[in-house]
């Protein structure tokens, strides 16, 4: 007879002392676990309902400025500091630790359009007045140790412009190459100065409107692209004389902003209330267009890893979309917010700051119910565990309803409801007309996207 | 005589077909953690949808091989056996023999507890195996730490308990006595008099949704949520008084087997019963589910055990012999108790026929009330009329616990944080279903999808084939000339034609009619609704 059972040592499955973790045995047998897809979706379901629990994305004010705030610049160096502009012609530079602002400079006497600073972040422009100003930036830590120095010939250079340029021209705004130490600002034409010269090194003109905004493309680096007050979107390649195309569309567009990641995608904030995304080699459609604000997009920025931005708008909210989503995925907003007028995605990836009308910076979660802080490991396992699992049953329409479901103020709401109206009435109008017309005469459904461009020029 | 064999370790003569021989071994494993078939994506249109879904099949497979990697390589203990020397039968051998044979720890889970005043009794382990509940039918109830050995508590409640189950974990377990149902916590606080019950005979536990189903005198079936005290549902068997009840641990569904030899299943959220299937001439005795779910035990008054494939609802077997208490273990075995008598039923051969495994008799006299395999051991409970009793059956248990289901090392820490966890995950009773791989599948379309021109034309030649090959009846009197016998072919092929002609036309009318502009269709004369 040969025979054995069952047999286990105590010691074998538990812990030897209190300090040890515990040991933990697995058995994947499907018999040993039943209803295993019933039980999955009910912690799916818990996990979107817990994100929502924990959703609380405002993180904090800054508060200082004594006129709206116009502009928003992040220090490409130092993650706490941050740079504003107002539309009293004071520029303030802010630690966001302790969410106090260490340096204020006057800067102009009218407002301040634009700042913008290199990537190495020895010094930073401002526009306004028409002149280029050159300030030396600091980062916050540094400022705070020249202080407790009683260093004042070095405390004193920083409220001085370095260096001061005067335009010919108006300018609305300005941006700085990634590496080289040159300027393209925008207004009646595009210009392209040298830090330290007085007069513009090229200029671009392709029609007469003001152009309202320029951006260098981070990847590409001698790339450009504005937009210009006759709806048109141009492309410029610094190392040519004349700009490269331009694109018409239905609406202005009020800012840019480059995937920092694909080089060659860029989203347009446009006042039809969307925001279009481009591929600059083929323009002639958007490769998305994202709708979900219900008044003019003022300002766009992407996130470091290319895969979301954030845009704020008339409509005094903020709204964090996908690149390759059609709709947003957040929308963030308060009582006291008003039109929002500069917004940033911080180099960390983790917040979002917004500067709007009521003179006041907010700071923003990106992911509004993520846990701050250094997480346990466990923490983390449970929480990509369930992020897996909402990903899984992110189609079911319970789970979808419940992540999906965002409270926005009356107007808002109010505003969605109308623009619906209206695009159903349009819709239903199109379709009777369809209707009613000979077939031969018909013409060809247009695609959505299209609808939006009306020509590209060369 | 061996004592202990470890598993023959393959020859290393020849690596090649080790490999193989251990290749073809975890592709056995591995088909179990498949869950079945992939999805045919070669059926999809959506090309994209096509890739996304091939690349989440590859990762099904990595992880159903990566778990059969682990149970090959990974498992801590090994499961239990029993093999007889030459022609020495199983069934033969006695619990005496298995005592000498194991080690000391084993052979201490192999005792008798005589309590001759308060029997029978009736018993119920916690999943984990862990703690044990023991009911007198007088009213004694014993809370036992089988690990140990301890009495954690013993109450004596004074009047007829008739099952005892324990709810989520081994602090709570429920009681049917005389008039109701009473839930007790583990130091023997009643808690709880569940009046709306009534006189209950037995009393089932669904551990996932937290429901406590109970039977009643007049065969009424309650499900009571256990966290909010609502009460699901009241469902009226109609079918007489019962005490024969288990629930099906793989779908929650509840089977009752009756007084008329019927046996019904049910579920929380309809009245009327899922199955309701005649399994024996006479009345059900006692009632077995095994624990994947396919295979259901079943005895009758008239001498015969029967295995059910629930698949199918087929008899796969019919084994002879009175039966008062059926259990499957883990593994598989299926224990069978009469009077003093038990039998163990294994599927020895792997192709489910349940063969005599092991016998034992309890001291004569004794009648057993019930049989329960202990959890993740080798063990055998047998509740009888003298007390209870404890037998070794080999290779009855799962050798692997896994520790987030059931752990028999838990901490009271570790409770504490598992009762949290399921009660998050606690199921809304409309899980409870006959095939809960239903749930999260897409629900077919309604609309049989249209045949295709080619496939009505197939149809249609296939009609006309059979009509010409109809043999023609011999009739007498010129009525077989070869003239008429043509025309009578030709009949039979217009016939067979007529339908798929005339849905042809009708299809035509209906284009017809669609062509018109759709400006001018409000126009059309409308036809009478019938």
């Amino acid at each position: 007879m040969k025979v054995k059972v069952i047999n286990r040592s105590a010691n074998e499955f538990t812990r030897e002392t209190n300090q040890d973790i515990h040991r933990i045995k697995r058995n994947y047998d499907p018999n040993l676990h039943p209803f295993e897809f019933a039980r999955e979706y009910k912690r799916a379901l818990n996990a979107v309902k817990l994100d929502k629990i924990f959703a609380k994305p405002f993180i904090g004010c800054l508060s200082g400025h004594q006129e709206s705030v116009n502009c928003l610049l992040k220090h490409p160096t130092s993650l706490p500091t941050l740079i504003s502009g107002s539309c009293d012609g004071k520029i303030k530079l802010w630690n966001l630790i302790n969410k106090k602002c260490f340096l204020t400079l006057d800067a102009h006497q009218t407002l301040v359009k634009s700042i913008c600073c290199s990537n190495q972040g020895e010094y930073f422009f401002s526009i306004g007045d028409n002149t280029i100003k050159q300030w030396k930036l600091v980062k916050a830590n540094q400022f705070e140790n020249l202080i407790e120095n009683d260093v004042e010939e070095d405390e004193d250079s920083y409220f001085v412009p370095v260096n001061t340029i005067v335009s010919k021209h108006l300018l609305t705004q300005a941006d700085h190459h990634l590496n080289k130490p040159l300027i393209m600002t925008c207004g009646e034409k595009c210009e392209l100065w040298e830090e330290n010269r007085s007069i513009p090194l090229t200029t671009f003109e392709w029609g007469s409107d003001t152009i309202c905004n320029v951006k260098f493309n981070p990847v590409e680096t001698d790339i450009c692209v504005s937009a210009v007050g006759d709806r048109g979107i141009v492309l410029y390649d610094i190392r040519k004389s004349q700009p490269l195309k331009k694109v018409i569309l239905k609406m202005r567009t009020n800012s840019i902003c480059w995937n920092p990641m694909e080089g060659f995608v860029f989203t347009a904030a446009n006042e039809d209330h969307d925001l279009h995304t481009f591929d600059m080699r083929n323009m002639t459609k958007p490769l998305i267009i994202h709708k979900d604000h219900v008044s003019a997009v003022i300002d766009v920025d992407y996130s470091p890893t290319g895969k979301e931005f954030v845009s704020g708008g008339y409509d005094k909210t903020l709204r964090i979309f996908s690149v390759d989503n059609s709709r947003s995925r957040e929308v963030y907003h308060t009582k006291r917010m008003q039109r929002l007028n500069s917004v940033v995605w911080t180099l960390d990836n983790k917040y979002v700051i917004s500067g709007s009308n009521e003179f006041d910076i907010r700071i923003w979660k990106s992911n509004a119910s993520e846990k701050l802080g250094k997480l346990s490991r466990r923490e983390e396992m449970n929480f990509r565990y369930q992020n897996k699992l909402k990903d899984k049953f992110s189609e079911f329409p319970e789970v979808k309803r419940i992540a999906l479901h965002r409270h926005v103020p009356r107007h808002v709401y109010v505003q969605r409801k109308e623009k619906q109206a209206i695009i159903a009435s349009m819709n239903r109008k199109e379709r009777n007309i369809r209707a009613h017309t000979k077939p031969e005469k018909l013409k060809p459904i247009e695609e959505e996207r299209k609808k939006s461009v009306i020509k590209e020029e060369i | 005589m061996v004592v202990k064999v470890e598993k023959i370790t393959p020859k290393k003569s020849n690596p090649a077909t080790t490999d193989e021989v251990i290749s073809e071994e975890m592709d056995m494993i591995k088909k179990k953690y498949l869950r079945g078939e992939g999805a045919d994506l070669k059926a999809l249109k959506d090309k994209k949808l096509q890739g996304q879904l091939a690349v989440k099949e590859d990762l099904y497979g990595k992880s159903a091989a990566a778990a059969a990697k682990a149970e090959k390589w990974l498992m801590p203990s090994e499961g239990g056996y029993l093999e007889g020397d030459g022609i020495e039968k199983t069934w033969r051998i006695k619990q005496d023999a298995i005592a000498s044979e194991v080690d000391i720890l084993s052979s201490r889970k192999q005792f008798d507890i005589v309590l001759p005043d308060f029997g029978p009794y009736t018993l119920e382990f916690t999943p984990s195996g862990r703690y044990m509940a023991a009911a007198g039918r007088k009213g004694h109830i014993a809370i036992v730490d089988m690990q140990n050995m301890n009495a954690i508590k013993e109450l004596q409640v004074r009047e007829t308990v008739r099952d005892v189950v324990f709810l989520h974990n081994e602090q709570f377990f429920a009681a049917a006595q005389k008039k109701y149902p009473y839930i007790y916590s583990r130091d023997g606080t009643e808690l709880h008099c569940l009046k709306e019950h009534g006189a209950v005979l037995k009393l089932q536990f669904l551990r996932n949704h937290f429901l406590l189903a109970s039977i009643n005198k007049f065969g009424q079936l309650r499900y009571q949520d256990v966290t909010t005290g609502q009460m699901v549902s009241n469902l009226r068997t109609g079918l007489g008084r019962t005490d024969v009840m288990q629930v099906n641990p793989f779908n929650g569904v509840l089977a009752v087997g009756h007084s008329g030899g019927t046996l019904s299943m049910w579920k929380p959220t309809s009245a009327a019963p899922l199955v309701k299937m005649l399994c024996h001439p006479g009345p059900v005795t006692a009632l077995a589910f095994h624990p994947n779910g396919h295979l259901m035990a079943t005895a009758g008054m008239e001498r015969k055990i029967k295995i059910w494939d629930l698949r199918k609802f087929e008899v796969l077997q019919t084994l002879p012999g009175h039966c008062k208490a059926l259990d499957f273990s883990q593994k598989g075995l299926l224990a069978t108790a009469t009077g003093s008598f038990v039998q163990v039923f294994g599927d020895l051969s792997g192709s489910q026929n349940y063969s005599r495994y092991m016998t034992h008799s309890v001291a004569k006299g004794y009648q057993v009330k019930k049989v329960a395999f202990r959890p993740y051991e080798d063990v055998l409970g047998i509740g009888h009329s003298m007390g209870w009793s404890s037998i070794l059956i080999p290779g009855s248990g799962e050798p692997n616990f896994d520790s987030w289901v059931a752990n028999p090392f838990e901490t009271s820490k570790q409770r504490r944080e598992k009762e949290v966890h399921s009660l998050l995950d606690k199921l809304p009773p409309e899980t409870i279903m006959l095939d809960p791989t239903k749930i999260g599948s897409v629900r077919p379309t309604r609309k049989k999808e249209k045949p295709t021109k080619e496939e009505i034309e197939a149809e249609m030649e296939a009609a006309i084939e059979a009509a010409k090959n109809i043999p023609m009846k011999k009739k007498t009197k010129g009525r077989s000339k070869p003239s008429k016998i043509a025309k009578k072919k030709q009949e039979a092929v217009e016939k067979a034609k007529k339908p798929f002609l005339e849905q042809h036309m009708k299809k035509r009318k209906l284009t017809d009619e669609t062509q018109l502009p759709k400006s001018l269709e409000r126009f059309v004369r409308k036809k009478a609704v019938a």
